[in-house]
């Protein structure tokens, strides 16, 4: 039995020794490391403190988007105006839903449920993408959410599937399959209505005007204002400054407005042939930080809805948990 | 009622009664009790709705000068042909479920037979919902049990779920002139037929869920002659308002 003992304590400190020579120095080197060569990191992988919270922010801030972005177009499902635009949108949605559960799961490999990321959801201390607290007024705003809002979402998410954790990484590569589709089916509607009715007409600009300047915001500020930014980087969380990804947008979308006849709502749009991208006007900064505060038009509504969905099932979860026990 | 017209009334009882229960179940999007739960209910309400243009397709080819859409969306309420039952509001998720699980009992049974129809088309179209329908029994006979056999709360609930839509199920095991018609020749299946397998899934379940299987006791009927719940005017004015707002627009 001491034996047993004495070898068992043994084991420990030897243990023991070995994290702390690790971290004296070479853990945080061995990870910069990975970092320099491009080795992406896994869960079981020691990082720093600063890169754990980093990712636990923007993962579930990412996820939150995904399911926080199912209320503005299943505010069209039940009013899409063909059977066919009708299953065409509803996929898309069930597709934002399925992104959201893979990047609760890769977000909880960081050491977090799924329950107290939803909860920071709720208690507002965590945030989704501004964008989903504007209103879908008409159908055609389902044609300017999927052109333009997972339009951006492309940019960054290819973006993303660069990035140096591990599981972000896996879960971007396979939700960046199914986002071309949904950017094809919002320009498919908005498209169809440019060159429908004088009525649909004006609902497709109209909808453009609306979503135009507040989806070139969802990069994000300025990269001098950004101040996660530098870190982000360092670890190649990103790989592209919210500048760059910006302006990659930009340049992309202003072409596929002209195809189907819409104006894009910035008199201040111009090639620029020395930098060979578009030159744009002055984001209204003002805007986008009172709607990260709290104060867009559906802020509130988008987050009471949640927490309404939450509480009403509460007891169908409850329900489960005790007959998977009971039944083992 | 001639063949043709009985065919096309039948095809739009089938089509109804996906379309409307799809549209139910579209209401779910964003509401579910957990993420998983919108998907899979997505899920049923994509097949649902898959169903209906299946039927639809094929009425317009039979009638010719119409679409699904105009189908869909261009008809009032009396002129559609679905169950009762499939109005019936959400309510809670346990009357969703117990609503949904009387009606894919029925469907299950019901397309099982359907597959051997001497029509081609209808054939095809219960092969595939046979399939779909496995899947969605699975889904609400899994939830009645899991609800029956969970909480006390949970228990109580899903029996008065059961309870309260026990009264429309009836209905979807009425038929019209035209149907006794399409049964005679081998195109549709009587459901009466199926009465006793319907019975003996809804009686097993409830036994696994250890619930009571409510006493038979009045039942609303109406659907099969397109007399419905005041419920499904509303579902329409939702879900037709674009087209007719916006008659000669296409999308
Ligand atoms: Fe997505
Ligand atoms: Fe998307």
């Amino acid at each position: 039995m001491t034996l047993v003992i004495v070898f068992y304590d043994l084991k420990i400190v030897n243990c023991e020794l070995n994290i702390k020579t690790n971290n004296n120095m070479s853990d945080l080197e061995k990870f910069l490391e990975k970092i320099e060569e491009n080795i992406k990191i896994e869960p079981k992988d020691w990082m720093p403190d600063d890169y754990r919270k980093h990712l636990q922010r923007q993962m579930s801030q990412h996820a939150h988007s995904e399911v926080i972005g199912m209320q503005p177009e299943g505010n069209w499902v039940l009013r899409a105006p063909s059977l066919r635009a009708k299953v065409i949108l509803l996929a898309k949605i069930q597709d934002e839903a399925g992104h959201g559960q893979y990047l609760y799961s890769a977000a909880e490999t960081l050491g977090k449920s799924r329950s107290t990321y939803i909860n920071e959801l709720q208690t507002r201390k965590a945030k989704y993408s501004s964008i989903f607290n504007y209103p879908t007024l008409t159908w055609a705003d389902m044609g300017a959410v999927g052109w333009l809002v997972d339009g951006a979402a492309i940019v960054n998410q290819v973006s993303l599937q660069k990035t140096s954790y591990g599981p972000y990484s896996r879960a971007m590569v396979k939700i960046c399959k199914e986002e071309s589709f949904h950017q094809r089916q919002g320009y498919e509607i908005i498209s169809n209505m440019a060159k429908g009715t004088p009525e649909q007409k004006q609902m497709a600009q109209d909808a453009l005007d609306r979503f135009w300047w507040p989806s070139i915001m969802m990069f994000g500020p300025h990269d001098a204002d950004s101040s996660r930014s530098e870190n982000a980087m360092k670890w190649k969380i990103k790989n592209e400054t919210n500048d760059q990804l910006r302006q990659k947008f930009i340049d992309k979308t202003i072409q596929q407005a002209e195809i189907i006849g819409l104006t894009i709502p910035d008199k201040d749009l111009r090639w620029n042939d020395e930098t060979n991208h578009y030159d744009f006007g002055e984001i209204d900064w003002d805007e986008f930080w009172n709607v990260v505060k709290g104060n867009g038009p559906c802020n509130d509504d988008r987050i009471e809805h949640h927490i309404k969905a939450h509480e009403d099932g509460a007891w169908v979860r409850e329900a489960a948990i005790a007959y998977a026990e009971k039944n083992g | 009622m001639e063949n043709k017209e009985a065919l096309i009334n039948y095809c739009l009882r089938l089509g109804d009664s996906s379309l409307i229960l799809g549209q139910r179940m579209a209401e779910w999007c964003s509401n579910g009790p957990i993420l998983e739960e919108d998907i899979a209910m997505t899920n049923i309400s994509l097949d649902l709705f898959g169903q209906s243009r299946m039927l639809y397709s094929y009425i317009a080819e039979l009638e010719g000068g119409t679409n699904e859409d105009e189908i869909a969306f261009r008809r009032n309420e009396r002129e559609f042909f679905n169950t009762l039952i499939s109005e019936r509001p959400n309510g809670h998720f346990g009357d969703t479920i117990a609503r949904n699980f009387l009606i894919d009992a029925f469907s299950f049974h019901y397309y099982k037979q359907l597959v051997k129809s001497n029509n081609e088309v209808i054939s095809a179209f219960a092969e595939k919902s046979l399939k779909e329908v496995t899947y969605h029994l699975r889904h609400s006979s899994e939830w009645m049990i899991r609800l029956g056999d969970g909480t006390e709360e949970s228990k109580i609930k899903i029996q008065n779920a059961l309870n309260k839509v026990w009264k429309y199920s009836d209905d979807m095991f009425d038929v019209n002139d035209g149907d006794k018609s399409l049964i005679e020749s081998g195109i549709a299946v009587n459901p009466e037929e199926i009465k006793e397998a319907w019975n003996e899934t809804i009686t097993s379940v409830l036994k696994r869920a250890k619930l009571t299987r409510p006493e038979d006791g009045y039942f609303h009927k109406g659907s099969r002659n397109g007399v419905h719940s005041e419920y499904l005017g509303h579902l329409l004015t939702e879900m037709q308002y674009l087209q007719r707002a916006y008659p000669d627009a296409k999308w």
